[in-house]
């Protein structure tokens, strides 16, 4: 275990100053995340418009600096990606998260990969892994516009 | 007391954590145990197992003096005034759902009002909740003040005609509150109002004389009193026990059981319905033996000493913010860190072997109010020392110096 691979430089960064942190008017989906036993909350705010594409995405949030970081990157990287791109990604992520080396999307950078993997340390932590996920399983709720609140302690 | 032998009584700080020693700081969510409780469970399964009160064979005889011993036990140690006052329940939680099952069925209907306070642990709200539903009666809650304290005046502000019972802790989980129960049950039974005291956090940490509170009922969680999970323990008075319903139904509760109607036993029998915890139960009796045997006032007074010493080095340290500064302290340190959120700083301590708990402590209503999403807390036990909490403060600013880096 090192703490240093939990809390690097990015993922301090990104969790006290949050990208995309607020929401925006002209919003057409959304969803809320609330992990009740320790507390994280997050509200994702995106509009999907005519061609399926992600014009813009924000975020609504209070928890821990995994939480809010991983929120703060997802929005990053979601931003004008179109639905299928965004399907991918998510998949990818939580497929690194759970249990994959890598990342093996092509969608993106090798340097919007190295910020991803920044949360690749929460693998030696399974009980913050829950944190790390909660954004990018509330976005697969707003993305397919599933009713009620997404709860990642519930996961195996 | 020589904290450093005591230490050496519980083999769980044989171990490391993360190759550093082990800093236990969550007894206030279940205490370690004690080697002499361990072995008392490995024993009993070895050499002296058998189910209690159902058969005359040699075993079983002994099974049932061993548990009904640790009944005695129980009783001597809160002073209640007969061992058929002591219920065994498979935890504190369903000690107080026992009661708020039976007394609600027996006692309550639409209208009536259950007052209990916004420090309440969820298993002294929850129970009473459901009678919301099924009686239509109303909750009220005392407020606690800025100090994380519960006043006698905040309570009797809230009393009612239609108060019909009061459910409140001894000692706050969060802000460690120690609340002058024993004034406030003058109050209540002055206005004919019975009291739940939810002991989870007192018993475990101050002496108790059930004849001298003179509470109707009181609820103990024996794995955070250095005893077995799945065991607690109902106090409650006699003439409850006697006049309120059977809980649960099942073997070895019953009087006669007929095809037209059933009676049933006497007391505890009517509450303990099937077989209880019995290897639990009577390892608690070496729970009990144990803090005899360091005496009760003499670890209140280690507790407090090192409470006391907590305080003050976490006041002293700028970026730490403690919840809660009541009148009468028990062992227990919230806290938050300005800009670091308590699980991150959960995760960070535990890296250095110091166990923490953070997150809203099944209080959300007193997080609510405190308009905090989650604290953490360092919670004390008989084996904490000063370089534990020296330890503690030196891992906060281990948190600090990672998120100002």
């Amino acid at each position: 275990m090192d703490l240093k691979d939990l809390y690097q430089q990015l993922i301090l960064d990104h969790g006290k100053n949050p990208r995309n942190l607020g929401k925006f008017e002209n919003f057409n989906k959304d969803a809320k995340g609330h992990n009740p036993l320790c507390g994280d909350k997050v509200h994702v705010y995106l509009k999907l418009d005519e061609n399926k594409k992600i014009s813009d995405i924000k975020f609504e949030g209070e928890g821990c600096a995994i939480s809010m970081a991983s929120a703060s990157i997802m929005t990053e990287l979601m931003k004008n990606k179109e639905e299928p791109e965004v399907k991918e990604l998510i998949d990818d992520f939580l497929k690194m998260i759970k249990d994959s080396p890598e990342l093996s999307s092509k969608i993106i950078s090798e340097d919007e990969k190295t910020k991803l993997m920044s949360l690749s340390g929460v693998k030696k932590y399974p009980m913050r892994v829950k944190c790390a996920t909660l954004p990018w399983h509330t976005l697969v709720s707003a993305m397919t516009d599933k009713p009620g609140e997404v709860n990642t302690e519930k996961e195996d | 007391m020589n904290i450093k032998d005591i230490k050496k009584e519980f083999p769980i700080f044989d171990n490391k954590v993360h190759n550093n020693d082990l800093v236990y700081l969550d007894s206030a969510n279940s205490s370690q145990k004690p080697k002499v409780v361990v072995d008392r469970i490995y024993d009993f399964y070895t050499k002296e197992f058998s189910n209690v009160g159902r058969s005359v064979h040699y075993l079983a005889v002994a099974a049932t003096n061993l548990y009904e011993n640790t009944r005695v036990l129980v009783q001597k140690y809160i002073n209640a005034k007969d061992p058929n006052e002591i219920v065994f329940t498979k935890g504190a939680t369903e000690a107080i759902n026992l009661v708020a099952n039976t007394f609600g069925q027996k006692y309550l209907k639409e209208g009536d009002e259950i007052l209990i306070t916004e420090l309440e642990h969820h298993s002294n709200y929850v129970p009473w909740h459901y009678l919301r539903k099924s009686k239509g009666v109303k909750i009220n809650f005392a407020d606690v003040d800025e100090n994380g304290d519960i006043s006698i005046e905040s309570i009797e502000k809230k009393i009612t005609p239609k108060t019909k019972i009061l459910a409140i802790t001894h000692l706050s989980n969060v802000t460690g509150a120690i609340l002058p129960i024993k004034e406030i049950i003058q109050l209540a039974h002055s206005k004919n109002i019975p009291v739940l005291v939810d002991g989870c956090q007192g018993a475990p940490h101050l002496k108790l004389d059930m004849q001298d509170l003179d509470c109707d009922f009181y609820a103990i969680s024996c794995h955070k009193m250095y005893g077995p999970t799945g065991l607690g323990v109902l106090y409650a008075k006699k003439k409850w026990l006697e006049e309120l319903p059977p809980y649960q139904g099942g073997g070895g509760m019953i009087g006669e059981v007929k095809k037209e109607g059933i009676t049933f036993g006497d007391l505890p029998n009517k509450y303990e319905a099937g077989t209880m915890a019995t290897a639990q139960v009577i390892a608690f009796g070496e729970s009990i033996n144990f803090i005899n045997k360091l005496g009760i006032e003499k670890i209140e007074e280690h507790e407090r000493e090192l409470t006391k010493y907590g305080e003050e080095i976490l006041r002293k340290n700028n970026s730490v913010k403690l919840i809660g500064s009541p009148k009468n302290k028990g062992s227990v340190l919230s806290f938050t860190l300005d800009g670091v959120h308590p699980h991150d700083i959960a995760t960070i301590l535990d890296e250095d072997g110091v166990a923490i708990r953070a997150g809203h402590h099944c209080c959300q209503i007193l997080h609510e109010k405190l308009g905090l999403a989650a604290t953490a807390r360092a919670s004390l036990g008989v084996y904490n020392t000063k370089d534990d909490l020296d330890q503690l403060n030196s891992s906060i600013n281990k948190c600090i110096k990672i998120f100002n880096s």
